[in-house]
């Protein structure tokens, strides 16, 4: 980046930012609602109905225990499909061409996405961690912890989101990492269940799984408790970033998906 | 360098599939100028627009704007340059004047300023008025000038339309004309691609024609239309002629009943038109010039460059 276009790179990541925002923002129906509705459903039956027979988890009442997964679950798919969606339909539409002739490098484009895309995910985090309310005393343990893991978890799943989206020729393939992938890893990420309970072989898999490493660090900053350590929570989360960003700056830069 | 808007140099490009869209194309764009560049479908234009424009990557050759090279300077080259794509390609979704606004913001000027410009070029393209509407509701030749208000709000030096008459009524296509032709005044070089020839005509001073992705002609407008030796009138009769007198420097030939077209050699007098036709007791109700003049050009040269003619390929 030349350092003598700074005040024009600023307002170009506003401006990409901004329209982001916009984006999701008119749209809110769609966007920031459903995740609202669905997990007002999951505190419903799995805490309230099926929860108050569960009794504990980790020493804690299932309800409380499952909130900070499902904010989580909400933070990271909304994110992701934020970002894919938004990147494939520029694609789709052509605008992306806007961004192409005009003098924004790819770094930029990158995070004026991925700020769209965390802007969302915080957006319906927030309004999970409200809707929580109503089933679950609000607790805090960490907020420093709590920020940190759930931007930068954020920004991991946006990065993955806009990868996606390069690659994506068609709507399905929009759908198909969040349906197969996506979704699956945070079931298995901890969300539901502490994976003490699991047998050590499954255990072992699951820590494999970058996402239970987010989720109970997120949970550690609400409530005070993981299974693992803080330190390799951030380690993975961080590597992540950095790879992910390479990959999409080395994406961009070759044109791929985007330049013929 | 600085007197030069564009300078291509042995420009190539090979697409993934193979195809060979441009094979070695020279192309030399003074500053100030207002440039066609024309040819029949698919012949390599917008390969030509897309690879300037950083849309699409180039297989080999230099391409320089203003003196900065494609290669190493992309930034400065794309701040140089205003694209009115073939295809509409803003976000559908998106309230008029942000298509317009967002477009300065990716070139770092400020919002308030992008305002200023967005208010100004949507002005003077008549659009002001439905800068609330989205994009998508607006009419086809609004949505061409709505793309030219958007290639115009960072102020290029060299502005590229990639056919942007190309469904706009008449009436329209020339105040668009005008539009441009104030730009070209005001000092910014404008290179054009039209399938209407007239439009080429009208409009500029230097032309290249490209076919089969090779530069075929590359000259100004003047030297091109002097190579017509021929004048062709239409002529209207009162009654059908059965028999055609023949001339040496006046061809007739028929193209329905009561209709003629003549091709005249440069310097011969039209009385000996009439002197010829009166002798064959041909009487003419009415005559107009043959509008597009070019378009014969441009046909002989398409032609010539290949055997196979424009016809299968069907340019417009
Ligand atoms: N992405 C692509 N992949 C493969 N071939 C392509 C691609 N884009 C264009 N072509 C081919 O390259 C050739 C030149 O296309 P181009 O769009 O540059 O023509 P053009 O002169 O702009 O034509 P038109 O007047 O119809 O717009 C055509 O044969 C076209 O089929
Ligand atoms: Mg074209």
């Amino acid at each position: 980046m030349n350092p003598l276009h700074l005040q024009e790179n600023w307002t170009a990541l506003r401006t990409i930012v901004t329209k982001e925002v916009l984006r999701f923002a008119r749209i809110w129906v769609q966007t920031l609602l459903p995740p609202m509705v669905t997990m007002a459903l999951y505190f419903i039956i799995f805490g309230g109905l099926i929860g108050s027979r569960i009794g504990e988890m980790d020493g804690i009442r299932y309800m409380d225990f499952i909130v900070p997964g499902l904010i989580m679950l909400a933070v990271i798919t909304n994110s992701y499909s934020n970002v894919v969606s938004s990147f494939f339909s520029s694609k789709f539409q052509r605008h992306i061409e806007e961004l192409l002739v005009s003098p924004v490098p790819n770094s930029l484009i990158i995070l004026g996405f991925v700020g769209g895309g965390v802007a969302r995910g915080l957006a319906v985090g927030v309004g999970v961690t409200l809707v929580s309310l109503f089933f679950s005393p609000f607790s805090l343990h960490s907020l420093p912890v709590t920020l940190s893991v759930v931007v930068m978890t954020s920004v991991v799943f946006a990065l993955a989101g806009l990868i996606n989206g390069v690659f994506a020729r068609t709507f399905d393939d929009i759908s198909i990492v969040p349906t197969f992938v996506l979704t699956p890893l945070t079931y298995l990420g901890g969300v539901f269940y502490s994976v003490s309970l699991l047998p050590d072989f499954w255990q072992g898999v699951s820590q494999l799984n970058p996402i239970l490493y987010m989720v109970n660090a997120f949970r550690y900053g609400l409530l005070g408790t993981t299974d693992l350590p803080l330190g390799l929570s951030y380690a993975i989360i961080i590597a992540f970033i950095v790879g992910l960003y390479l990959v999409a700056l080395i994406l961009l830069n070759r044109g791929v998906g985007v330049r013929s | 360098m600085s007197n030069v808007a564009l300078e291509i140099r042995a420009l190539r490009k090979s697409y993934s599939n193979g195809f060979e869209a441009l094979k070695g194309i020279d192309l030399t764009v003074a500053e100030g100028s207002f440039f066609a560049l024309l040819g029949p479908n698919g012949a390599g234009k917008s390969t030509i627009i897309g690879i300037v424009t950083s849309l699409v990557s180039k297989t080999s050759g230099t391409v320089r704007v203003f003196g900065h090279d494609l290669g190493r300077e992309v930034q400065e080259v794309k701040r140089n340059i205003g694209l009115v794509p073939q295809e509409f390609n803003f976000n559908n979704f998106e309230p008029v004047a942000e298509v317009v606004v967002n477009q300065a913001g990716y070139y770092g000027i400020p919002r308030p300023e992008a305002w200023k410009r967005a208010r100004r070029y949507l002005g003077e393209l008549g659009l002001w008025d439905k800068r609330k509407d989205m994009a998508r509701t607006l009419s086809g030749g609004m949505k061409r000038r709505l793309m030219i208000a958007r290639a115009l709000v960072h102020e290029p030096r060299l502005l590229i339309l990639d056919e942007p008459t190309a469904g706009v009524d008449i009436e329209l296509r020339r105040s668009m004309w005008e539009f441009l032709q104030d730009i070209n005044c005001d000092g910014r070089s404008i290179i054009l691609t039209t399938h209407y020839l007239e439009e080429a005509e009208r409009l500029c001073r230097n032309i290249a024609i490209i076919d089969h992705g090779r530069i075929v002609e590359n000259t100004t407008m003047r030297s091109l239309l002097a190579k017509l030796d021929t004048e062709t009138v239409v002529l209207e009769l009162r009654a059908g002629a059965q028999q055609l007198p023949a001339h040496d420097s006046i061809r007739l030939r028929h193209i329905d009943e009561l209709t003629l077209e003549a091709d005249i050699n440069r310097g011969e007098d039209l009385n000996n038109l009439f002197q010829l036709l009166d002798g064959a007791g041909i009487r003419v109700q009415s005559m107009r010039n043959k509008t597009n003049r070019l378009e014969e050009l441009f046909i002989r040269m398409t032609q010539a460059a290949e055997s196979g003619g424009l016809s299968a390929r069907g340019a417009s």
